[in-house]
């Protein structure tokens, strides 16, 4: 049996696979939000230290996880990109990182939110928070860079550079920020050492996470139909599919 | 290969010196900004020199960062960076040539006139040393990897603030391990480790970052 892996490589196959995916991740994205809301606000238990104020962290926790994951994922893509010539990769990175930027956002605004009550400060110089501050200059960075560029070819490829640049400089970053946090500021604050967590937080945190990841998926397919169009534009598929839907 | 790097290099010295403003402009650039912040925040000398080891490699990381734009810019404009492209040699070698000719011309004198802004910040003479030494063991790397956000902006508008956001981020290491390493002098620890780990990130950023700029390169001009 012969199978065309790259089949759906090509912008013109996959623009239709994506539309017919999209209400599926979001379908699924809903669910697993409604289980993981239920969980995390309804059964999951007070914490006997922090009070309800805790509960941001099944926002937060997850919002942190994929603010990470997603700069990977799209460094994955811009290394295909780059390494294969492969458009669609290209757009795919390109489509990421405005939700990866978002993600790592909600990251810093939830955890300034949580340190209020907890540490009685919106924000202090931890390691997690300034790599996660710098996390989100790297994005905003890759996401200038591409808009800046007018030829989408180069841009593809400059953002890729960019992005694998990157991901090099996030572990000598991170570990650099640590050392730092732990010359300058004495332990008052102690993030790691916190109790163990009950098995149902953890559930709802796991949900959270879920629904985040099948959103993610599914905002970077619209975005990535959106790309696709603009940029072929002026090719016969696109306009045989606009002309038989009128 | 190794007379390609001298004639690149000693063009590059020749430019920067037909063109003194140039050089010039970066190390003034540094004198004032660092002259600033005894003005904004008084003369205290206890307090200038708590501040200075932060201060006067910010100063050094933005002047540094300024003088990038020029790194590529005039070659791409007249066409040869095209030809330094398509020769024979190696492009990697011909990078780190123009990369060391813009750490020599930008770097060196920002690097010999430090100790001299550190007096004014009150700071003593052993410590005056390690400041003088991250900054020459840690400069190369922003000059390095600095390379590849010229070449990824070459011929981009507003590049210049664009290389500002793309460059930053990625000089934070050497921020922390060259500002550590003068304020663990300063605090009488001893300053090696610091200074161990902004030697090993010049290595490893010559290794790496010419490779980076090189494809860089290749994207803008193509």
């Amino acid at each position: 049996m012969h199978i065309n892996w790259f089949k759906y490589s090509s912008p013109q196959t996959f623009y239709p696979l994506a539309g017919k995916m999209i209400p599926w991740f979001y379908g699924l994205a809903v669910l697993f939000a409604l289980a993981g809301l239920y969980v995390s606000f309804a059964l999951a238990p007070t914490d006997f230290q922090q009070g309800e104020a805790y509960r941001i962290i099944f926002v937060h926790v997850p919002a942190a996880w994929m603010s990470m994951f997603i700069y990977i994922v799209m460094a994955g893509w811009a290394a295909f990109g780059l390494a294969l010539n492969a458009r669609l990769s290209a757009m795919m990175a390109q489509a990421l990182a405005p939700t990866g930027a978002m993600f790592t956002f909600l990251a810093l605004v939830t955890g300034s939110l949580w340190g209020k009550p907890m540490w009685g400060t919106w924000w202090v110089w931890d390691a997690r928070l300034t790599s996660e501050l710098i996390l989100l200059f790297l994005y905003l960075g890759f996401i200038a860079l591409q808009s800046a560029i007018d030829d989408p070819r180069r841009s593809d490829r400059a953002g890729a550079v960019l992005a694998l640049v990157g991901v090099v400089n996030v572990p000598i970053i991170y570990f650099s920020v640590k050392w730092w946090n732990t010359l300058h500021q004495g332990s008052t604050i102690s993030m790691t050492a916190a109790p163990k967590m009950v098995t149902i937080m953890l559930l709802g945190m796991l949900f959270m996470a879920l629904a985040f990841w099948m959103y993610s998926i599914a905002v970077a397919l619209v975005r990535v139909r959106c790309i696709i169009l603009e940029r072929e534009r002026s090719t016969e598929w696109v306009k045989n599919l606009f002309g038989e839907e009128k | 290969m190794n007379s390609v790097w001298f004639i690149v290099l000693r063009r590059e010295l020749l430019l920067a010196m037909r063109r003194r403003s140039d050089v010039a402009t970066t190390l003034f650039f540094f004198l004032i900004v660092s002259s600033l912040f005894p003005l904004g925040i008084g003369p205290e000398p206890a307090v200038l020199s708590s501040i200075a080891p932060g201060v006067l490699w910010v100063a050094a990381l933005l002047a540094n960062m300024l003088s990038l734009t020029r790194l590529f810019s005039s070659d791409f404009n007249d066409g040869t960076l095209e030809q330094m492209l398509i020769a024979p040699q190696p492009l990697i070698v011909i990078i780190i040539a123009k990369i060391f000719g813009h750490w020599v011309v930008c770097g060196l004198p920002v690097i010999l006139l430090a100790p001299i802004i550190g007096l004014q910040y009150a700071l003593p003479n052993d410590v005056l040393l390690v400041l003088f030494l991250s900054l020459l063991l840690g400069t190369p790397t922003l000059s390095l990897v600095g390379a590849i956000g010229a070449a990824l902006t070459l011929g981009v508008r507003g590049s210049g603030l664009l290389v500002a956001l793309l460059v930053l981020p990625l000089y934070i290491p050497v921020l922390i391990f060259g500002a550590g390493a003068v304020a663990a002098s300063q605090h009488g620890m001893g300053a090696e480790a610091h200074l161990s780990l902004l030697a090993a990130s010049s290595i490893l950023s010559l290794v790496l970052a010419p490779i980076a700029t090189s494809t860089a390169l290749r994207i803008a001009v193509e």
